[in-house]
């Protein structure tokens, strides 16, 4: 069906965009913008789920705690007062690659939290009480969000043990409450120094200020924070399947079952082969007028959600290889999962065969760049893409560029895409609800 | 193990306050009916739209028949129009760059979306196509209702929705408010005749607020929406939310979920309106209780007994009258334990004046935050949604930082009496009975359901 109305037209963004560098290796990216009061200021370490070691899941989260818990100039709590206080937001996450904090702030806070991120780099407290007590939350964490709930961890945990062979791309990063239990203060000590160096960290701060400002505060507080030496990054990369993996969950939680499939791509660092797969993801499963969508949800009806994305936690941009096209469909109970599976095949195949129209790549894109436009509204949403974009490509000015790549994939590339996702080369993991 | 105690530095002290921005907002009412507000925010070339349309459920039975057709007509509002099928109007949406959305409550239903600034007119066009001639189509209306009723299975089977539900019901009795999701029996009865009959009886341009935020101009903005709604005239009076009931505080409710590892925790009551005299003391003793990270609640139950990862307290505004709800996921081993901080935390807002510097660094934290929450289109366009949803406009901002500025110890501690108490407050506990409700015996008088 073609469009009654006219696509409209997307173009690049032209954010400004300043650099610095340490003497101890920190990199700084700047993004100034004065319509609002604001600064989000980010900080990313070049450590996460996948290089925490065997018989430690879930240390890299656990770590994110330990670093909230102090630092030599603030005592427990305070790095909390000082930005609440100052009429700010604050968090921290912990993704396969990375491990971030941020605060966004009134724009008179920017010292303040650049002070702040530079303490816990420089000088972390670490305790035993602390590492018990945020043992205990992070527990409680993956009982709120895995294990309490249904369908928790489907599929982020319980996939990658199935697509991937490697303990660095298959373990739960969440962690097992034994791996848990078993850190000690020695593992966080040698966490930190091996991961928190300066020279794995970039620092963004995106808002209300002045870059050359900026770069004096990051000099003033980070600039004395000694280097040392940067683990080099490890490759991760396993060699695409060769034959269909199948695995079941039962989750005794869930009302009704749920499937999802998944796929290894290309390695995102090459963005020319790999951007096809993160439109191919939505001309599947964005809205009705994808084609998962309109087949499952509105001609078949035999599903009652549909959704597909990159990255296995959900951001097709912010990962390293390796990393999964993912679908995860929602079905009734009374509805056989190989009737999904099947009909999911025939789409795909149907795209690889018959290929698609332009209009339709085109129509997708659009509504993608809108959602990322959305994202980097906000200064955090800048200053996050900014930071991770600079961490793993370096180049911050992908948030700028984005738009134009996106634009620029082909029909016959999302074609050749779809072409690749096979039933010999993909994960199966089915979740089987309390009706089973 | 402490990494140089020696590198103890001196925490740099706060620039000064820049003035708070209040946007301004061009306010206008269209002739028929429909008020329009617009701020020109440039930034990225987005719009941001929300529509809020009265449509207050009614008391009793008929409440629950409301809000069963109320669901399943926002879930099929873009399910077709004479025009355009459901495929074409989601196609056409993709084309703008454009999303858009509906949801109901028992006071309003509201549409949200945002679209590319080229796609504006084009997505103006369908929002009123759709307000003038959603057609519900049969297929589409009871494809739709199988899978809400898959879906209510789904949403009910987790325990934040279970609690929920128990508390609502509980505070609420036979208000709508104790209605958040339709039976699964109600929706099942409905057809796609009673939808177009609903539609046309309630979603009308008198009393509707459309705000529009982003790259746009007020008068290009009003000449587009003047265009795209002209034929938007139903005159159906709109229908007020009844009044709701007051919180007296409630018996203990425990609802059973064998094998929980953990006790889902709730504490409902009422709280004032942003309009109250007490709203400002309200919202900062909220604050220094559990609303945020640097609060009593989360300092006793994480950060130092580890029983819970995300203890929450916050004031919503329902129209027919605000309330505070109080949340904790915690061990099932540790739930009296959890139960007793708690109350005790409560309790010590209630009868125990805070500290002067707990109550600055809450009202530094509440007037910081407000200017973060209009520092971008999507959070600008809910607030002054929002805002106008319940009477107030953006001056309002201003309005609440005086306010803020002015609060005592002595007001906060009298706004925790009146609303913090552990007296005023409905708990309500879903958890493994077998091995918590002994335990929670010794602290509460407890109802089982």
């Amino acid at each position: 069906m073609p469009t009654t109305v006219t696509p409209v037209r997307t173009s690049n963004l032209s954010y400004a965009i300043v650099r610095g560098k340490l003497r101890n290796g920190l990199r700084i990216v700047v993004l100034p913008d004065a319509t609002s009061p604001v600064v989000a200021v980010a900080v990313y370490y070049d450590v996460g789920m996948r290089s925490e070691p065997e018989g430690r899941t879930g240390f890299a989260h656990l770590f994110e705690h330990l670093m909230f818990q102090g630092s030599a100039s603030l005592a427990k709590s305070e790095h909390f007062s000082y930005v609440q206080g100052s009429g700010g937001v604050l968090n921290g996450s912990t993704h396969v690659d990375y491990t971030n904090y941020y605060e966004v702030l009134p724009s008179n806070a920017t010292e303040l939290a650049m002070f702040l991120e530079a303490d816990r780099m420089r000088s972390v407290s670490l305790t035993l009480e602390n590492l018990q007590n945020q043992v205990a939350v992070v527990q409680n964490e993956i009982r709120v969000n895995v294990q309490n709930r249904p369908y928790g961890g489907f599929p982020w945990l319980q996939m990658p043990p199935v697509l991937f062979d490697s303990f660095a791309n298959s373990h739960d990063g969440y962690g097992s409450f034994v791996d848990l239990e078993a850190a000690t203060l020695e593992d966080a000590q040698s966490f930190f120094d091996r991961y928190y160096a300066p020279g794995n960290a970039v620092l963004a701060v995106a808002g209300d200020v002045d870059p050359d400002q900026v770069l004096a505060w990051a000099k003033q507080h980070f600039g004395d924070i000694p280097a040392r030496t940067v683990p080099k990054a490890p490759a991760f990369t396993e060699p695409p399947l060769t034959a269909e993996r199948r695995a079941v969950v039962e989750d005794r939680l869930a009302p009704a079952p749920a499937v999802a499939l998944a796929w290894r791509t290309p390695n995102p660092k090459d963005l020319a082969t790999y951007l096809p797969f993160v439109v191919l993801a939505e001309v599947l499963t964005d809205g009705d007028a994808a084609r998962l969508q309109e087949r499952l949800l509105l001609k078949d009806r035999t599903a009652t959600s549909v959704g597909g994305y990159l990255g296995i936690m959900g951001d097709p941009l912010d990962a390293r290889d390796p990393t999964p096209l993912l679908i995860e469909v929602h079905h009734a109970p009374d509805v056989p999962v190989e009737t999904i599976i099947a009909t999911v095949d025939e789409e795909i195949a149907r795209l690889a065969s018959d290929g698609l129209e332009q209009d339709e790549v085109t129509r997708t894109v659009a509504r993608m760049v809108a959602r990322f436009l959305r994202d980097v509204d906000p200064v955090l949403g800048r200053a996050t893409h900014a930071a991770v974009y600079e961490q793993q490509r370096g180049r911050a000015e992908l948030l700028n560029e984005l738009p134009g790549l996106l634009a620029a994939v082909t029909a016959a590339q999302v074609q050749k895409a779809a072409a690749t996702l096979r039933t010999d080369n993909r994960a199966v993991l089915e979740l089987r609800g309390a009706s089973a | 193990m402490n990494n140089g105690m020696n590198n103890v530095r001196t925490v740099p002290s706060l620039a000064p306050n820049k003035p708070m921005k209040v946007p301004t907002v061009a306010d206008t009412t269209l002739d028929n009916g429909l008020r329009l507000l617009t701020v020109r925010r440039p930034g990225v070339p987005l719009v941001e739209l929300r529509l809020r349309v009265p449509f207050a459920a009614p008391k009793g039975k008929g409440g629950a028949v409301h809000v069963a057709r109320a669901t399943l007509l926002t879930d099929t509002l873009l399910a077709g129009t004479s025009q355009r099928n459901a495929s074409q109007i989601a196609i056409d949406l993709q084309s703008l760059g454009g999303m858009l959305g509906a949801s109901a409550d028992a006071d309003r239903l509201a549409f949200s979306g945002s679209v590319l600034s080229g796609g504006l007119p084009g997505l103006l066009s369908l929002l009123a196509e759709v307000l003038t001639d959603a057609s519900y189509p049969k297929r589409e209306v009871e494809g739709e209702r199988d899978r809400l009723v898959q879906e209510l299975a789904i949403h009910r089977s987790s325990p934040g929705v279970i609690a929920r539900e128990h508390l609502m019901a509980r505070m609420y009795g036979d208000h709508p408010y104790a209605l958040d999701l339709p039976s699964a029996e109600d929706v099942a009865d409905v057809k796609a005749k009673q939808l177009r009959a609903l539609h046309i009886d309630r979603i009308v341009p008198a009393g509707s607020i459309l705000t529009l935020v982003g790259d746009i101009t007020p008068a290009k903005a009003k000449g587009l929406v003047e265009k795209a709604f002209a034929a938007w005239t139903a005159t159906t009076k709109a229908v007020k939310t009844p009044s709701a009931p007051p919180q007296p505080g409630r018996r203990a409710l425990l609802v059973d979920r064998p094998g929980a590892v953990q006790t889902t925790l709730r504490f409902g009551g009422a709280a004032p309106t942003r309009a109250d005299d007490d709203y400002a003391a309200a919202s900062l003793a909220n604050l220094v209780f559990g609303g945020y990270f640097s609060s009593r609640w989360v300092s006793n139950i994480r950060e130092d007994k580890g029983y819970t990862y995300s203890p929450h307290s916050g004031i919503d505004h329902p129209l027919a009258g605000s309330r505070l709800v109080a949340g904790a996921d915690v061990a099932t081993g540790v739930t009296a334990p959890a139960l007793l901080e708690s109350l005790y935390e409560l309790g010590r807002m209630a009868t125990v004046p805070v500290g002067q510097d707990e109550l600055d660094q809450a009202r530094r934290y509440a007037i910081g935050t407000l200017a973060l929450s209009t520092a971008s289109q999507a959070g600008l366009s809910g607030l002054v949604s929002q805002l106008a949803g319940s009477g107030q406009d953006i001056t309002w901002l201003r309005t609440h930082v005086a306010a803020l500025q002015t609060v005592t110890v002595e007001d906060v501690l009298a706004a925790s009496a009146r609303w913090l108490a552990p007296s005023v407050l409905t708990p309500v506990f879903v958890g493994d009975s077998a091995v918590i409700a002994d335990s929670l015996r010794a602290l509460v008088d407890l109802e089982t359901a």
